[in-house]
């Protein structure tokens, strides 16, 4: 056993062992062990469905564990709540963001916890600032007076991880903290999570960019199928034996797009504008051809392709699918005409949690499924079994609500919903977001599929490996404005990321 | 821990806004304030139009009436306000004041030199002994609290009944330094009203001002992730229930000083009154959102309405059709303004984050 391999000096600060728990059938972790040590870096990797968050919520005392032993410095440690884990200096970032849309973005970091005046009054200057004081930190730029309401994916990851950080945390778990992050970001978060570490405490990382997991982590535990698989120091691993016993078999993670043969322009964009958030983007994609829009968190990409699609508005410009217009700010005739979106946030707009994972699936297709205006059940399920297997959704049954999915496994409900409309046109956000690395390369395999068939793919990613192994042609955005054009012969880190900073263009 | 680096504070001026204090009043509370806002400017153009028509409006007796019918709907609805900001409701009340003011004439009947004060103490602990009802049943039986509390508006009005079994209390049974209390006036002012003011200015500062106040809004706006940070869920709404219950039951006394005729009907209907001026004062019925202040001005407006329309001698049949309109109004305000909040924080998002 390589839990406690020497070179770790002293106690471990949390220990877990033995730690089980089951959801009524589904046995999510099965006598799990993990240790902690102070300043060390700890990543927990495993395929989505694994039990990583399931280990956290069990951490975070959000769930008791059906059986298993938790020691904090050698004491044991229980937890009746959530209250409980903070009190003993455990600070969580869960893998979906939990704000209070109404409340500003302060009091979402500081609920519970707000800065105090005279006769225990909150003292909302100091609360403001103190904020304001992590945002820096982090080097980020949030109003923390403004409602959490309608912040961008990314910044509610930051609002949560400011959360976090603001504690006096001895132990700080991130579930996934930057699925949403762009680069730079990501170096920031762990700057300061390795300040943590070198001031005692210890952090439990999750993630599943492998490079990551080796920037940031000391030792790597591996769950597989609710089961601890090992437990080693990251020097001593590469990423190809993390995947072996990740996935139990070797998976290629490259995933070069099949060349498909160009057809007609299908999608086409002129010169749409909406002031302050993007302006004069044009851009027009083929049938058989995926075009990667690339660029930093915030850039302007999802607004853009929102816009293309007709849920948000734009003030000038038009759209057109094969030649012929699409009205503005009807997303029922951009889908009419043949276009999809797998929007970027898909908890809150691909997903209804307490339908089945069957509805879900088909909730985008449903007319096409229904003969008479009566929606066959078995249609229904068959359409769906389809798609959850091509796409290795791991549930527990396909009746089963979409809540009770692991993460990963809700983010590919969503692609299989939207998938199944058959599109002409899709566009696609962040299409492997918090998606493992074996269900990855199928993804790509899928979509270099689909192109092949004559779809246009318009694809945003922030991940560029992604970009470069997937993309015909690269359009790099830089604060609203399309500020370069790469065909994939041109298109390296360098280019991209030169074009994504805004260097070398006069904004 | 933002004490480690306090040195910087300095550089974050540079890049936003200077006037730290301009600032601080931030776009979460602004709205607020616009919501607050609109129903004074209603509430005045109200006013405004009916002494146009009729001047004795203003007069001294008739604002007085005004603030005195006002009083009891406005302490109700600060309660209710409560409660719906954690995403319940409490259909209870108008029963609970029912039987509160019935039961504040039954004490000075069986025990006739009871000092007000009691009367005061029993009927606020009468109160809130029924918020325990409602607030544990809610707790144990994990049903919606709308179905619980439709259940004790029944089952309150039915011990109410009971008790009275036809019985009716008169002014004549209260001591009258009771009933002065229901019409005394300071510096022209009801003191009723006056307590009605105590009541929203305290809770009003506790909504905004205290953890607790502030988790209660967490409840509200999103459950799930209140209790992923910790606040004890169960046991505050427990507590909002309770004390509720004790603003009913304050308000149960009141009504007995007030009108001093109590049968076992009093108060019926009265909830849906207390839930509309929450509605029209801005109190998101699926929580999260509102404020005492705002309640309260809904409820003074709603009951403006009711004697303008009088004084004008409207027929009684548009009250209800105007106290809709106003609710109707008051919802597609609320979405107007979160619509366009929404459209700007999201160009503010994509730019913000753009040059971090
Ligand atoms: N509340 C629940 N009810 C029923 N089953 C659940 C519940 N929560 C999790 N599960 C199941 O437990 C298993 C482990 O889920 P968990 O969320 O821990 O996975 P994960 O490793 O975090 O995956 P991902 O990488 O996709 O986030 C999954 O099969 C999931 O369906
Ligand atoms: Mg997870």
């Amino acid at each position: 056993m390589t839990a406690d391999a020497p070179g770790t000096d002293g106690v471990p600060l949390l220990v877990l062992d033995g730690v089980t728990k089951s959801f009524g059938a589904v046995a999510a972790l099965r006598g799990v062990h993990l240790a902690l040590h102070a300043g060390e870096a700890h990543a927990l990797v495993g395929e989505n469905g694994a039990g990583k968050s399931t280990l956290v919520k069990i951490l975070a005392g959000a769930h008791p564990p059906d059986a298993g032993e938790m020691t904090l410095d050698g004491q044991p440690l229980r937890l009746r709540g959530p209250a409980d884990a903070r009190a003993a200096g455990i600070a969580v970032i869960y893998q979906e963001p939990t704000l209070f849309p109404d409340l500003s973005v302060a009091e979402n970091i500081f609920m519970g916890r707000q800065p105090l005046r005279g006769l225990r009054r909150i003292d909302s200057a100091a609360m403001h600032r103190d904020a304001e004081r992590l945002f820096q930190r982090l080097g980020v730029r949030i109003d923390p007076t403004r409602p959490a309401r309608g912040l961008s994916i990314a910044d509610q990851q930051l609002v949560e991880i400011a959360k976090a950080i603001s504690f006096d945390a001895r132990v700080l778990v991130m579930d996934e903290p930057t699925a949403a992050l762009s680069g730079v970001e990501v170096e920031r978060l762990f700057a300061v999570a390795r300040s943590l570490c070198e001031r005692g405490a210890a952090v439990l990382f999750i993630s599943h960019r492998f490079d990551e997991v080796f920037d940031l982590c000391h030792r790597v535990t591996v769950l597989r199928d609710g089961a601890w698989v090992s437990s080693d120091p990251a020097a001593d691993l590469t990423v190809d034996e993390v995947v072996r016993r990740m996935v139990g078999r070797d998976v290629s993670s490259l995933y070069p797009k099949q060349a498909a043969e160009l057809r007609d322009t299908l999608l086409e964009v002129r010169r749409l504008t909406r002031a302050g958030v993007f302006t004069d983007v044009s851009f027009s994609v083929r049938g058989g051809e995926i075009v990667a829009l690339a660029g930093l968190v915030g850039a302007g990409r999802s607004e853009v392709a929102r816009a293309v699609f007709g849920v948000d508005r734009y003030d000038a410009g038009e759209v057109l699918v094969a030649g012929r217009g699409v009205p503005a700010g009807k997303p029922g005739r951009a889908i009419a005409a043949g276009m999809a979106l797998v929007p970027e946030d898909r908890r809150q707009q691909g997903l209804v949690m307490e339908l089945s994972v069957e509805r879900n699936a088909t909730l985008a297709r449903r007319r096409a499924l229904s003969r008479l205006g009566l929606l066959l059940g078995g249609a229904e399920r068959a359409e769906a079994r389809t798609w959850t297997r091509r796409l290795q959704v791991k549930a527990a049954r396909l009746g089963a609500p979409v809540a009770t999915l692991s993460g990963g496994n809700q983010q590919k409900v969503v692609l299989a919903k939207w998938l199944a409309t058959e599109p002409r046109i899709l566009i696609i956000d962040e299409p492997t977001r918090g998606i493992d690395v074996g269900t990855k390369s199928e993804v790509h395999r899928l979509l270099s599929e689909l192109a092949g068939e004559g779809l246009a793919i318009l694809m945003i990613s922030s991940e560029l490996p992604e970009v470069l192994g997937m993309a015909d042609r690269v359009l790099v955005m830089h604060e609203g404005r399309l500020v370069r054009e790469l065909p994939r012969a041109e298109a390296d880190e360098t280019s991209i990321m030169f074009a994504a900073t805004g260097q070398g263009v006069t904004a | 821990m933002s004490r480690t680096d306090a040195g910087a504070p300095e550089q974050i001026a540079g890049n936003a806004p200077t006037d730290p204090d301009r600032r601080r009043r931030g776009l979460t509370e602004r709205l607020l304030a616009v919501r607050e806002l609109s129903l004074l400017i209603a509430l005045g153009l109200l006013v405004l139009v009916t002494t146009l028509r009729n001047d004795r409006f203003l007069s001294g007796q008739s604002v007085k009436d005004l603030l005195l019918g006002c009083a009891i709907l406005v302490i109700l609805a600060v309660g209710q306000t409560l409660v719906i900001v954690t995403r319940n409701v409490d259909l209870s009340v108008g029963s609970i004041l029912g039987l509160v003011a019935f039961a504040t004439g039954s004490l000075f009947l069986s025990a006739p030199g009871t000092p007000w004060p009691v009367a005061l103490v029993v009927g606020v602990a009468l109160g809130a002994l029924c918020g325990v009802v409602n607030g544990g049943l809610i707790a144990v039986a994990r049903v919606p609290a709308l179905v619980i509390t439709l259940g004790t508006l029944y089952a309150f009005r039915g011990v109410d009944y009971y008790w009275a079994s036809g019985r009716q209390i008169n002014a004549a049974d209260m001591p009258p330094s009771f009933l002065r209390l229901g019409n005394q006036t300071v510096l022209g002012v009801p003191v009723l009203f006056l307590v009605a003011l105590v009541v929203v200015a305290a809770v009003g500062y506790y909504l905004r001002s205290y953890r607790s106040g502030r988790e209660l809004y967490a409840i509200g706006s999103e459950p799930a992730a209140a209790r992923l940070s910790g606040i004890p869920v169960g046991r505050r709404v427990f507590a909002v229930f309770v004390a509720n219950g004790a603003l009913a039951g304050l308000a149960g006394v009141l009504y007995a000083a007030r009108f001093g005729t109590l049968d076992a009907a009093a108060g019926s209907g009265l909830e849906l009154q207390v839930v509309a001026a929450a509605v029209v004062g801005g109190v998101a019925i699926f929580g999260g959102s509102g404020s005492a202040y705002g309640a309260a001005l809904g409820a003074v407006l709603l009951t403006t309405i009711g004697s303008s329309l009088a004084v004008l001698r409207i027929d009684p049949f548009w009250q209800q059709a105007v106290v809709g309109a106003l609710i109707l109004a008051a919802i597609g305000l609320d979405r107007l303004l979160a619509l366009r909040v929404a459209a700007r924080l999201r160009g503010r998002s994509a730019r913000d984050s753009s040059d971090a």
